[in-house]
C-alpha cells in the first residue's frame, strides 16, 4: 500500500495577498459599473468640503512655515480621500479617532477646533488639548505607539458598555514597527471594537513601499492575526468610506477588529523638514497626479449637478475665511511661559518640583 | 587640518571606516538614497552599494537587534537611530541585549556595534525628537556612552568607536550638527574612551559638561571672563567610560565646581559627576557642587525650549553664585 506523497510545498504563498483594491469611483469621477455612493448628497459635499479644507490648510501651513510662523509640519496632500472617507463611517458622537500626525481632517470631523492643531505646530503645550466630548487622542509623534493604545481604548469602551467603535490611523512606515504587529495581534485576541487605518502612501519619509516589508499588500497580513484585511484604492472617497463603514459596522455588531489598507499618495515633500526630490521619482509623482483625490471627487459632483463654480467659490471663499480667522487667534494667544513647563505633569506639583519651577522663574526675570 | 562642521566630520569619518574595513556597514532609517535626515550618510551609498549601506524597514528594535547578529556574524555595524527620541522603541535591544551579550556568552559575542543617534535640543523639533536621554544608557553596563561637542572629538571618537570590540552608543548633539565648526586633523585621529578634554583652562571654577552643553558653558566662561571669573570648561567627552582622574584633578584645581545637562536634573548624569567629585576631591571643595540642568518636566514644545534647557545665563548665574560661596 505505498502512494508516492507529493514533496511539501508551502500553503500560503506570497501571492495570496494579491487582491484588486475596491474602487468606486474611477478616477474620472464617473462611478464603477454597478457601483452605489454609500453617502447622500449632502454628505458628499460635506466630505468634499473637508478635503478642500484640507488642501488649504496644507497650503497654508507651509507658507506659515516658510515665514517662521510655523513649525514643522506634515501635509495630507494627496491622502484627503483615505482620511476623509475613513472619518466620516464614523459618529463623532460616541465613536473615536486616535491619529498618526497627518489626518488633521479627521480630527476636524471629530470637533477638533482648528486652533488647538494649529498651536501645537506653533510649538505651544496647549495644543495638545482636545475639550472634552471631542473624541480624540494627542496626535503621536512616536510611529505606531498609537496602535496598542488604540486597542485599549477599544477594549475599555466595549467593557464599560459603550458603543463606540475606535478608528486608528497608521502610515506604511509604522506599520514595521513591533507596535504595530503587537496591536493587531492583541485585537484580534480581543475582539476588541477597533479600525486600523493603515495609509499606505507609498514612503516612509525616503523608504519606498517596496523597502518596508515583502508582503505584497500589507492588508494581507490582516489573517495571520486573525483580522479581516481589506484593499482600498484610497485615492477614492467612495471606496474609503464603504469599506471603513463596513469594518466600522462589523466592530459596533460585536464582531471584532479589522485592517484596512488605503492605498494611496504623498504628494510632494513628508514635511516641511524634507526635499522629496532627492528620492521621490518625478514620473511616479506625476502618474499619481491626475488621480488627485479631490479632483476625482469634485468631478463626480459636478457630473451629477452637486456642484458648480458659484458653489465652488463660495465653499473655498469660507475655507480661507476660516483659516485665516484661526492663525489670527492663534498668534493673538499669549505666549505660553514657565507655567506651562509645569502645568500638568501631574496631578500636583511635588515640593521639589515647585522649587524648580520658583527656581526656573528667578532664573528668567534677573536675566 | 580641515575645518569642518560636525555633520562633515562624521561623514567623512564614516566614509574613511568603510574604506578601510569591509566589514563596517552602515544602516538605518532614510540613511541610503536620502543620506541620512540630517545627511550624515550622504554619498555613501552610491560609493559603498546597497550591500553595505542599508536603508532599513521601520523599526527600531529589529535596527538593533540585526546589528547585534550582523556582529556576531562577523561585521561591524554603525547603526542611525533617527533620533535617539526613538531609541525607546529599541531599549530592549540595547539595555539587555546589546549591551550584555559579551558578558551572556563569556566573551564568545563581542558587540563590535555602534549606535549613532542625534539628541539634544534647541532647534523646535517636533516632541520626541530632542530629549536627552544619555543617562538612561549609562544604566546598562557593557555600553560605552560617547558625547562629542566637537568636529574634531566626533571624527577621534568615532573611529574609536568603529574599531572597538564593544558596543558603543554616540550621541550626535543636533543642534551644534552645522552650527558648530572647528579644525578637523586629516590623518587617523582616534582618541581613547574615558579622557576628558580641558575645553578651556581657568583658576576659580570647573564648568563640566559633555556634548552640546560645552559650548553653552564656554559662552558662559566669556561672559564671566570680563567679570573677572576665570572658568575652567571641563568636557568629559565619553559619560562610560567616565574619566574620573581628570574629572577629579580639574575639580581639585579650582576648588569649586558646576556641572552643566540638558537632561533634567533628577538622576541626570550631573548626579554622578557631583558623587565622583564627593568621593575624590570632597576636601579640596570650598562650595558645594552646583547643578545647572532641565527641570524634571517632560521636554516641551519649540515655544518654550529656551527655557528648560540651560542658557548662557542660567549657567553665569550659578557659576557666580558657587563663586560667592563659601
Ligand atoms: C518610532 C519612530 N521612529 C522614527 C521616527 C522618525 N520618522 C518620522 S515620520 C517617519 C516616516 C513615517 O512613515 P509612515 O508611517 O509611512 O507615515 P507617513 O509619514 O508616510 O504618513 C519617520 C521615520 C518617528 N517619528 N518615530
Amino acid at each position: 500500500m505505498s502512494t508516492t506523497r507529493p514533496a511539501f510545498t508551502p500553503q500560503f504563498m506570497r501571492e495570496d495577498g494579491d487582491a484588486a483594491p475596491w474602487t468606486v469611483l474611477r478616477p474620472d469621477g464617473q462611478l464603477e459599473e454597478g457601483a452605489r455612493p454609500t453617502l447622500d448628497d449632502a454628505q458628499l459635499r460635506e466630505a468634499c468640503e473637508l478635503m478642500l479644507f484640507s488642501r488649504a490648510f496644507d497650503e497654508k501651513g507651509f507658507s506659515l512655515q516658510r515665514q517662521g510662523r510655523f513649525g514643522t509640519f506634515s501635509p495630507v496632500r494627496g491622502q484627503e480621500a483615505s482620511v476623509v472617507g475613513a472619518a466620516v463611517a464614523l459618529d463623532p458622537q460616541r465613536d473615536w479617532v486616535v491619529p498618526q500626525y497627518r489626518e488633521l481632517p479627521a480630527l476636524l470631523r471629530q470637533g477638533l477646533p482648528l486652533e488647538q492643531f494649529m498651536l501645537t505646530f506653533l510649538g505651544d503645550p496647549r495644543g495638545g488639548l482636545a475639550p472634552e466630548g471631542v473624541n480624540v487622542l494627542p496626535i503621536q509623534i512616536g510611529l505606531a505607539a498609537q496602535l496598542p493604545q488604540a486597542v485599549g481604548l477599544a477594549w475599555g469602551l466595549a467593557r464599560q458598555g459603550r458603543d463606540a467603535v475606535v478608528l486608528v490611523f497608521c502610515g506604511d512606515g509604522a506599520s514595521s514597527e513591533g507596535d504595530f504587529h503587537e496591536a493587531c495581534n492583541l485585537a484580534g485576541t480581543l475582539g476588541a471594537p477597533v479600525v486600523f487605518l493603515l495609509q499606505n502612501n507609498g514612503w516612509a519619509i525616503s523608504t519606498p513601499r517596496s523597502r518596508q516589508s515583502a508582503a505584497v499588500t500589507l492588508a494581507a497580513r490582516a489573517p495571520g492575526y486573525g483580522i479581516p484585511g481589506s484593499l482600498v484604492d484610497g485615492n477614492d472617497l467612495l471606496a474609503v468610506h464603504e469599506v471603513v463603514s463596513d469594518a466600522v459596522g462589523r466592530a459596533r455588531a460585536g464582531d471584532g477588529p479589522s485592517l484596512v489598507e488605503t492605498l494611496t499618495y504623498r504628494l510632494g515633500d513628508h514635511n516641511t523638514a524634507d526635499d522629496a526630490r532627492r528620492y521621490q521619482p518625478a514620473d511616479e509623482l506625476e502618474s499619481w497626479a491626475p488621480r488627485d483625490p479631490i479632483a476625482r471627487v469634485l468631478a463626480h459632483l459636478r457630473s451629477r449637478d452637486l456642484w458648480d463654480d458659484e458653489h465652488d467659490a463660495a465653499v473655498r471663499a469660507r475655507i480661507g475665511r476660516r483659516i485665516d480667522e484661526a492663525v489670527r487667534t492663534v498668534e493673538g494667544v499669549e505666549p505660553p511661559g514657565v507655567d506651562h513647563l509645569f502645568a500638568h505633569v501631574g496631578e500636583e506639583l511635588s515640593p521639589r518640583l515647585a522649587r524648580q519651577r520658583a527656581d526656573l522663574i528667578a532664573s528668567v526675570e534677573t536675566r | 587640518m580641515s575645518t569642518l562642521n560636525m555633520l562633515q566630520a562624521i561623514n567623512a569619518t564614516l566614509r574613511a571606516e568603510l574604506a578601510r574595513d569591509e566589514r563596517v556597514m552602515v544602516l538605518g532609517q532614510d540613511v541610503g538614497r536620502l543620506g541620512g535626515v540630517f545627511r550624515a550618510t550622504d554619498g555613501l551609498l552610491d560609493e559603498f552599494g546597497a550591500d553595505r549601506v542599508v536603508d532599513m524597514p521601520l523599526a527600531e528594535a529589529a535596527i538593533v537587534g540585526a546589528s547585534i547578529g550582523l556582529a556576531a556574524s562577523g561585521l561591524v555595524p554603525v547603526a542611525e537611530l533617527q533620533f535617539l527620541g526613538f531609541s525607546h522603541q529599541a531599549f530592549h535591544q540595547i539595555g539587555a541585549q546589546l549591551a550584555r551579550m559579551r558578558y551572556r556568552s563569556q566573551g564568545r559575542f563581542p558587540m563590535p556595534v555602534v549606535l549613532r543617534a542625534p539628541f539634544g535640543g534647541g532647534v523646535r523639533t517636533p516632541e520626541l525628537h530632542s530629549e536627552a536621554l544619555e543617562a538612561q544608557f549609562v544604566q546598562s553596563p557593557g555600553l560605552a556612552v560617547v558625547t562629542p561637542a566637537t568636529p574634531a572629538d566626533a571624527k577621534g571618537l568615532l573611529q574609536t568607536a568603529v574599531r572597538s570590540s564593544d558596543p558603543v552608543l554616540f550621541c550626535e548633539p543636533l543642534r551644534g550638527y552645522r552650527l558648530v565648526t572647528g579644525e578637523v586633523p586629516d590623518e587617523d585621529c582616534p582618541i581613547p574612551f574615558g579622557r576628558s578634554r580641558v575645553a578651556r583652562e581657568g583658576d576659580d571654577v570647573t564648568i563640566v559638561a559633555w556634548s552640546a552643553a560645552v559650548q553653552v558653558a564656554e559662552k558662559a566662561a566669556d561672559v564671566l571672563a570680563e567679570e573677572g571669573i576665570s572658568v575652567m570648561v571641563l568636557d568629559l567627552r565619553t559619560l562610560v567610560p567616565l574619566d574620573e582622574t581628570g574629572l577629579i584633578e580639574a575639580v581639585a584645581a579650582t576648588g569649586r565646581c558646576v556641572v552643566v545637562h540638558e537632561a533634567p536634573l533628577s538622576a541626570g548624569f550631573g548626579a554622578e559627576v557631583v558623587a565622583t567629585v564627593n568621593d575624590g576631591a570632597f576636601w579640596s571643595l570650598e562650595a558645594p557642587v552646583a547643578r545647572v540642568a532641565a527641570p524634571d518636566t517632560p521636554y516641551p514644545p519649540g515655544r518654550i525650549e529656551d527655557l528648560f534647557v540651560p542658557t548662557v545665563a542660567r549657567v553665569v548665574a550659578a557659576v557666580r553664585a558657587t563663586v560667592k560661596a563659601g
